[in-house]
């Protein structure tokens, strides 16, 4: 491939690339170099820097402000990531997000929250893929590649939190965004798709009580950091120390 | 190479038996194929009951292929001539009943046109990953045993290879046991304890497969076992079974004296319908109390008969044991928030229900179909009937010790 | 004996290869300039396709000139709006060639982000 090697071997065309970048805002379709075109300008600039190991995606859930039967984060999880098809059996379908109803039997008192991939920084679902298709980026979202997930569900089998499902029938219409297809297995991804253009995660923008939190857990300064070191929270089954990216208040 | 004469019957009889195993096969391939365009929603499996019955079948076959092969290591690695005989029909049947296991595995995967990315990408702390080393070992390592065995000039290499052999198939045992004892998440696995249990199951189980094979094989060419070889490997078959179903109280036992395993034990003992049914009728008293007594009551002792019968019903109490033991830890919820009443929409605090539909058994048939017609194959066109010179055996005093 | 198998397995493979795909028409339904020129194009888009789809998955990197969503932007049939599809773009070749197509198992082939997803048939 000539293209990358144009861009790396050469310094003074990269430097052309970067002067001439505001330029190609201007023109639309523009020819930098034999074998390297670019057609418009949100291409032409240049690809996001990535997820970086400085940050720690996580999340705050206030579960004395979450009604129980309210599940307008889970409508907003469906619509953003398209899962809406519909199954015979409710128990082969997808949930990234759900509620949880709690009782304490002893004492009587209910609430209600709700459960996702916690994101841990330890993930059994990654020890145990046989392929390396459960991963964590850099910033500590845990996600499935798609690309070689053979299916086997063995990371359902691992997770402590059965955030997982494993899409048991042909799909289409998938939002471009967030691509999902029969036989692998998917969970929630924090609406990486978002994250990565500096948007809340849906179900965060969507709660209507403000009862979730989303923020970098590394930034002392950031809001959720901020709360986290002087209120009380909780990780759910932190006996397992598997170091959750999501905490609970009020359970 | 010496080809057994055959009568045209037992001929035709031959041809027969390859028909139908291979039809099973084919229907079980079908079934595959089915599952693969349709996707797992045609399957009973769901986001609960992750591995069902396929799993069944292919781990009752990867752990008795292991255990089968122990009749060879008995022979090889310590010494007993009066298993030596028996070592090649060992070999072919640890290397059948693995590669029907393995298949059926595959051929559930979500994506098993994948298979090539699952052999080009190794995640070492998966132990699915390790399996994925293990197994193709295995094969590797039993071909070049069984080339030592059935090559005379290869023979004085079958110790070395055994032992070999030997302490690959007690790892392959401890990574399939493993795959479960490594999962912490779900109440009833998350033991160090199911390594071993695996290990004495496989002991057990293919020991059983074996003595099935060995007696259909001595029927077929008008032999009789020697009724002292015969009480020797009952006497074996028994105490496997006993060992095994002392694994199966202690790991009750343990479970019961945690608060919070009690829960599921009270599931899996009294209150857990089928998988009640299954763990007392199938397992205790089929699969393992009945054996017995067809093994060491007087009554019975060692007759081919009540033997035969004994080793096929302890296959029956694997089938219950393994069904109980895999769909029935995974029907019962998780417990992510211990001490509280839970519910949700997605099975949260509630026992789930599991009904295998028509494709998935067919496909652990046809894994039971790939296994027999490879072994059927295999005891045609190579010599695996096990000879027993009585006289030398009974000479050496092999017989007695 | 041997001679008639042969025979029958002759015609068998030919009545095969007859019947195979037709040789794909190719058709830019909106022509610009693509981030290669085509003879790149043909032979590598899928080692682009597949260094972008890692650095983007587990890198977080966006924004590369090769990605699928951009190639539907031109390559999607004006009439149907995808490249699947028998007169798909992608479709025609990779049917004429044999080759697996898997992206769109699990890829939105459609193009413009504007249609709500809704993981059936419409």
């Amino acid at each position: 491939m000539s293209a990358p090697q144009n861009r790396i071997n050469n310094p003074s065309r990269r430097n052309f690339i970067a002067a001439t970048a505001v330029g190609a805002a201007s023109l639309g379709a523009v020819a930098l170099a034999p074998g390297l075109h670019l057609i418009e300008v949100s291409q032409a600039s240049a690809p996001s820097a990535g997820a970086s190991s400085k940050v720690r995606w996580g999340m705050l859930i206030d579960t004395t402000k979450c009604a129980s039967g309210c599940d307008e984060c889970v409508q907003a999880c469906n619509t953003e990531n398209g899962i809406n098809e519909t199954v015979q059996d409710a128990r082969q379908g997808s949930q990234w997000i759900r509620k949880i109803d709690l009782k304490d039997p002893q004492s009587g008192r209910q609430h209600s929250l709700p459960m996702m991939c916690q994101h841990c920084e330890k993930p059994p679902c990654v020890d145990v893929c046989p392929t390396g298709a459960s991963m964590k980026r850099a910033d500590g979202i845990v996600l499935v590649d798609r690309h070689i997930c053979i299916g086997c569900r063995y990371c359902m089998m691992a997770c402590p939190y059965k955030a997982r499902s494993f899409v048991h029938q042909p799909l289409t219409e998938q939002n471009p965004q967030v691509p999902r297809g029969m036989g692998c297995v998917e969970s929630c991804t924090f609406c990486v798709q978002r994250v990565d253009r500096g948007l809340k995660p849906a179900c965060v923008e969507a709660c209507p009580e403000g009862a979730m939190t989303f923020g970098d857990l590394n930034d002392p300064n950031s809001d959720i950091a901020r709360r986290l070191a002087n209120e009380a929270s909780t990780q759910v089954r932190a006996d397992l120390k598997l170091g959750l990216g999501v905490r609970y208040q009020g359970i | 190479m010496h080809l057994e004469e055959n009568s045209l019957f037992e001929e035709n009889l031959f041809y027969l038996l390859a028909v139908i195993g291979s039809l099973i096969t084919a229907v079980g391939l079908g079934a595959a194929l089915y599952m693969e365009h349709s996707g797992h929603v045609v399957t009973g499996m769901n986001n609960q009951v992750v591995w069902g019955m396929p799993h069944v079948f292919a781990i009752f076959l990867v752990v008795a292929a292991s255990g089968v092969l122990n009749v060879a290591s008995i022979g090889s690695v310590f010494g007993k001539t009066l298993y030596k005989a028996r070592a090649p029909l060992s070999g072919l049947l640890a290397l059948a009943m693995l590669a029907a296991g393995l298949i059926i595995v595959m051929l559930d995967l979500g994506r098993a046109d994948r298979m090539i990315v699952a052999m080009t990408h190794l995640n070492i702390t998966s132990m699915f990953g390790w399996n994925t080393i293990l197994y193709p070992g295995f094969f590797a390592i039993v071909g070049i045993y069984m080339w030592t065995l059935m090559d005379r000039k290869m023979n004085p290499y079958s110790k070395p290879a055994g032992l070999a052999a030997f302490i690959w198939r007690i790892l392959l045992t401890t990574g399939t046991g493993s795959i479960f004892g490594f999962l912490v998440a779900r109440q009833a696995y998350q033991s160090a304890m199911l390594a071993p249990m695996f290990i004495i199951m496989s002991f057990a189980w293919g020991l059983a497969v074996f003595m099935i094979v060995q007696k259909a094989m001595f029927s077929w060419n008008d032999k009789q076992l020697h009724p002292q070889i015969r009480a020797r490997m009952k006497n074996l078959l028994g105490t496997f079974v006993a060992a095994v179903f002392y694994f199966v109280i202690v790991y009750h036992l343990t479970n019961l004296y945690f608060a919070k395993q009690t829960a599921f034990e009270h599931f899996i003992l009294l209150s857990g319908g089928a998988f009640t049914v299954l763990f007392w009728g199938g397992y205790v008293l089929l699969g393992t109390l009945l054996p017995l007594l067809l093994l060491y009551a007087p009554a019975f002792s060692n007759r081919s008969g009540s033997v035969f019968a004994a080793a096929s019903l302890v296959l029956v109490g694997a089938f219950s044991l393994l069904y109980v033991f895999i769909i029935g830890a995974q029907v019962f919820p998780l417990d992510i928030f211990p001490g509280m009443e839970v519910s949700s929409s997605f099975m949260d605090g509630k026992i789930d229900h599991y009904t295998p539909s028509l494709p998935e058994i067919l496909l652990g048939f046809g894994g039971i179909g790939i296994a027999f017609t490879a072994t059927a194959i295999g005891v045609r066109v190579l010599k695996f009937l096990p000879e027993d010179d009585i006289q030398k055996l009974e000479n050496s005093g092999h017989m007695l010790d | 004996m041997k001679a008639v198998a042969l025979a029958l397995l002759l015609a068998l493979t030919s009545v095969l290869a007859l019947a195979g795909a037709p040789k794909p028409v190719i058709r830019i339904e909106n022509p610009g300039q693509c981030i290669a020129p085509a003879a790149e194009m043909r032979k590598n888009h899928m080692e682009m396709l597949k260094h972008q789809r890692d650095r983007t998955l587990r890198q977080g990197i966006r924004g590369e000139a090769a990605s699928l969503n951009e190639c539907i932007n031109c390559h999607a049939g004006k009439t149907s709006g995808t490249v699947t599809g028998q007169d798909g773009f992608c479709q025609q070749c990779h049917s004429y060639v044999a080759v697996k197509l898997d992206c769109w198992d699990c890829h939105q082939p459609k193009a413009g982000n504007q249609h709500a997803a809704t993981g059936v048939k419409p």
